[in-house]
């Protein structure tokens, strides 16, 4: 049954599509830009706090861990943009393996987090309190990169699933775009938490 | 629309658009280590953290494809960005410790 027959005849009366692009895409760029927003409320909030308080720490002493996990995830968005190239061609089976490496991708990063989180921990870093000066800096930079972390999950999780549904026929090129979006969006999100909250905060001199 | 017929890689756009971000990053790290004062890093940064995002957006989310859609995207996120900056004049306030001072 086409679409047509399903609004009884009067499909060419409806709407055209905003902005002429698939329904499902569009809903995807207002999720973008609603996340922009909270990304951008936690980022503007977390400048406040640090503009308003005297004994802001800066603990990082090293970018090298930083500079891997910024490589690894800009990365991940090249191999992204390989899966899209690969299914538009109509070559799935290198779509598929494109897609799980920009998904390995994620999850390398994602375990590169996990360990910088723990080292810090391990120095006595927690939400409420740290040993360099305001407790301030734990909530916020756990909030700002756990938020960021959450989303590089999911978007893992999404990544292996929508990946093996395309593998399995289910979904389409476009489908593989619009989880693409999520994952560059991902990407574009760490490219202001990554000098606002560690570059800024390296503690190498006082300035 | 699932296109597969007649479709043209754009491999090579994309890993130069990929170069160029990775190329700003080290800048942003280059400028980190740099003797300037923090006001002045901070304004560097972001003002790369932009150009970063802007060739993320137009290349890899192909927002270059769709000019309404681009603008629909930057005068919706500039205007909350810029809502949210409502609260800045109070930091500069509570700066001096003295969050009722004139």
């Amino acid at each position: 049954m086409s679409h047509a027959d399903t609004m009884g005849g009067h499909a060419g009366l409806m709407e055209k599509p905003a902005f002429a692009i698939p329904a499902k895409k569009m809903a995807m760029w207002l999720f973008i830009i609603a996340d922009t927003a909270t990304f951008a409320g936690c980022l503007v909030a977390y400048g406040f706090l640090r503009n308003a308080t005297p004994n802001w720490p800066r603990p990082f002493h090293s970018i090298t861990n930083v500079a891997i996990m910024t490589f690894i995830l800009v990365t991940s968005s090249l191999t992204m943009l390989f899966a899209i190239d690969a299914a538009r061609m109509g070559n799935k089976g290198k779509a598929f393996n494109w897609t799980l490496i920009t998904a390995g991708g994620g999850a390398l990063f994602a375990l590169l987090h996990v360990r910088e989180w723990l080292a810090l921990i391990d120095e006595g870093m927690t939400l409420f309190k740290n040993p360099w000066g305001t407790g301030l800096f734990g909530a916020a930079f756990f909030s700002i990169t756990g938020l960021h972390l959450l989303h590089v999950t999911c978007g893992v999780i999404a990544l292996v699933a929508v990946g093996i549904r395309y593998q399995g026929g289910r979904y389409n090129a476009d489908d593989l775009e619009i989880t693409g979006l999520y994952w560059h969006f991902v990407d574009l999100v760490w490219m202001f938490v990554v000098p606002l909250v560690y570059l800024l905060n390296l503690g190498h001199f006082g300035h | 629309m699932a296109m597969t017929e007649g479709h043209k890689s754009s491999a090579g756009k994309y890993v130069v658009v990929y170069v160029c971000i990775l190329a700003i990053a080290a800048l942003q790290f280059v400028i980190a280590y740099s003797n300037i004062t923090g006001p002045q890093m901070f304004t560097r940064m972001l003002i790369l953290a932009v150009v970063e995002a802007a060739l993320a957006l137009l290349f890899f989310m192909h927002l270059s494809d769709s000019r309404g859609l681009l603008w629909f995207v930057v005068i919706f996120t500039v205007f909350v960005l810029l809502t949210l900056q409502y609260g800045w004049t109070d930091s500069f306030r509570l700066s001096g410790g003295v969050p009722w001072a004139k």
